[in-house]
């Protein structure tokens, strides 16, 4: 599972990367989207790989903490995601500006 | 968990500009009064309990409240001890100044800035307060989120295009710092700053490595936002083709990357923290020299006069970079000074020039560099001028304005700017063990950077304020230049009160060379009863 999961951050974080280089402001933004699930799965993974362990305790019970996953990791991803979803969003706004205003979606303002 | 007096301070002033910024939201922005009043109210609130807090911990140290009153290392907590309320009254103090500037023109210049700038001070001032690692990215983002607004203020193309690349780069600075964060949890499984520094001694070998590469991608999302070189090439372009408050208020952004590098720098590797200590410390001091020597030559190439202030935030970051990779108390003292100064005198010239520039005509900046180039100009038409016509006021008041301000970037006596450069380099000239070759290279930089900023301020002055007298006087408000005047009165204080100022940053400085006492203000019990370090290292 863990090379599963490495395999997966890889290829994303790696397309995400290329994407990001490229000249034209449609590829950066899926880049960044790449990159954001990558660095997701990233934290997630930081709590380590548990199948079957929930993150929460049962009501009225105390709980052996070796049966549960880490929540932490998880409210962390969370966070991120709300945060990278609107900053996304934002970005968006900014890229179809830049195009009416420019006339052009070179990331530069260029023509074609 | 008691709590201590003033504690509600700490909470504050991350709540107020939050609340109020929110309610303005409600009301449209033709409501002009009501929203300059409750903003305005909540910067001057701002800055009094910002000058309250830096009394309070200058006199019992650090001052802490636990969020949601959770102990330390479960729950969430906000710190404040002097570097903290020092970074607090400055960006009050920036945002005054902004603000006050801004009601002349610019707050109409686009829709709903008063509550972007008022988030803006909100992710600032939780950024200096925070005490956890992953809040400080939630107020990180919270602030790029605002500053992504205010660049775009105003509108135009210049603006656009330099936010096209300043939102991706700081999106990828964000990412990488998720990246750090959740290493650096995933191997000493917490992210209380505190916490986390009663730990680092006790990391195994094979965890130090994942440590380390955690703490430094973590230091290149901050690097980012502090403009080191090789990552700093967005810096200019985005800060001159903001518009003026922004700008100023930015001058301020920059300073928290430095903020938080000094911070945790001296509180994860400082002295006391086993192997790891040190950690990065010579990629600081390089990396803070490039930056400086970088800034100083686009000083000199540059054109414009946002450009220059552009290059100047990079000199004042790349100095500061560089004293903090040396570590030593001393030159952190000088550095701290160097700090406040530049950014009150970075803030004021960036005001300033917006200014100057109203009654030039575009373009003016470079056709005035190549004339000098180039001999004949167009300006040979304007011999017939009157000679020894009354200088107009506004003219006069602006260049006293802008000689004081190259007297501060460049260092010169009797400023704040030389007391800074000067304390630094006499710490660097008295180590016990002989001057290193760094040490050198950082004194010649620091010269060699100010003698730029003089030449190119020199340069500028001269082709924008000892020409003939132009057609069109600019048209300034007392509002507008009453900010830029309020501020270089206070660099001017700095120096008349140089001593005790003084004193005070050399206490921060001592302080944070001393991290024990952070650490435990921050934890509850003595360490010792803290949960055994590394839990899930290996599992």
């Amino acid at each position: 599972m863990e090379t599963i999961l490495a395999i997966g951050i890889g290829v994303l974080g790696g397309a995400g990367t290329w994407l990001l280089l490229r000249p034209r402001t449609y590829q950066v933004i899926i880049g960044l989207s790449l990159l954001s699930y990558a660095v997701n799965l990233f934290i997630f993974s930081m709590g380590r790989l548990r199948p079957g362990a929930p993150p929460i305790l049962e009501k009225g019970v105390a709980g052996d903490p070796a049966a549960f996953a880490d929540p932490l990791p998880q409210g962390l991803v969370l966070t991120a995601i709300v945060i990278g979803f609107a900053m996304t969003a934002l970005f968006l706004v900014v890229l179809l500006t830049a195009r009416g205003r420019t006339g052009s979606d070179h990331v530069d303002g260029l023509g074609d | 968990m008691q709590t201590p007096p003033l504690s509600f301070l700490v909470v504050l002033p991350v709540l107020l500009p939050l609340m109020a910024g929110a309610f303005l939201l409600l009301f449209d922005d033709r409501l002009r009064t009501l929203k300059v009043t409750v903003s305005l109210g909540t910067i001057l609130a701002l800055l009094a309990m910002a000058v309250t807090l830096l009394v309070a911990t200058d006199r019992q140290g650090a001052i802490v409240q636990a969020v949601g009153n959770w102990p330390a290392p479960f729950g969430i907590v906000l710190v404040a001890d002097r570097l903290s309320a020092m970074m607090l009254v400055l960006t009050a103090l920036l945002a005054c100044a902004s603000f006050v500037f801004a009601l002349a023109r610019w707050h109409r210049a686009g829709p709903r800035f008063y509550s972007i700038f008022l988030f803006l001070l909100m992710g600032l001032n939780g950024a200096f307060l925070t005490g956890d690692l992953f809040n400080l990215f939630v107020f990180f983002e919270v602030m790029l989120a605002a500053s992504y607004g205010l660049v775009l203020h105003g509108s135009g193309i210049a603006r656009v295009k330099a936010g096209l690349h300043y939102i991706p780069i700081n999106l990828v600075a964000s990412s990488l710092f998720l990246v750090g964060v959740s290493l650096i949890y995933g191997v000493t499984g917490t992210l209380n700053m505190a916490d986390l520094a009663g730990r680092i001694p006790a990391i195994g070998e094979e965890g130090r490595t994942l440590f380390e590469a955690g703490a430094a991608i973590l230091a290149v999302a901050f690097l980012v936002k502090a403009a080191m070189w090789p990552l700093n090439f967005w810096l200019p372009t985005t800060y001159s083709a903001a518009s003026a408050p922004a700008a100023a208020m930015f001058a301020m952004m920059t300073k928290v990357g430095i903020y938080v590098i000094l911070r945790l720098s001296l509180l994860l590797f400082g002295a006391d923290s086993g192997p790891s200590a040190g950690f990065g410390a010579h990629w600081l001091l390089y990396g803070g020299l490039a930056t400086i020597a970088f800034g100083t030559v686009g000083v000199l190439a540059s054109q414009s006069m946002p450009r220059l202030a552009g290059y100047s935030v990079l000199v004042s970051s790349g100095t500061l970079l560089s004293a903090i990779g040396f570590g030593d108390a001393a030159i952190i003292a000088g550095a701290l000074y160097y700090l406040a100064s530049s950014t009150l005198a970075i803030c004021a010239f960036f005001l300033l020039i917006e200014l100057v520039e109203r009654g030039r005509a575009a373009g003016a900046d470079v056709i005035a560099v190549s004339m000098e180039v180039f001999g004949d100009g167009e300006g040979a038409g304007q011999v017939e001028e009157e000679v020894g016509t009354a200088l107009p006021m506004t003219m006069a008041a602006l260049g006293g304005a802008f000689f004081i301000c190259a007297l501060l970037l460049a260092g010169l006596p009797p400023l704040p700017g030389f007391l800074a450069k000067f304390a630094m380099m006499s710490a660097l000239m008295t180590p016990s063990e002989g001057i290193s070759g760094s040490a050198w290279a950082l004194i010649a930089l620091l010269a060699l950077s100010g003698f730029a900023a003089l030449v190119a301020m020199a340069r500028t002055g001269i082709t924008t304020f000892w020409v003939p007298m132009q057609a069109s006087l600019p048209s300034v408000k007392a509002v507008e230049f009453a900010p830029v005047a309020g501020i270089l009165v206070l660099c001017v204080a700095m120096t008349v009160f140089g001593s005790p100022v003084m004193r005070f940053m050399t206490e921060t400085s001592q302080a944070l060379h001393a991290p024990s006492a952070y650490v435990g203000a921050v934890m509850p019990a003595p360490p010792a009863a803290a949960a055994p370090a590394v839990p899930e290292a290996g599992r």
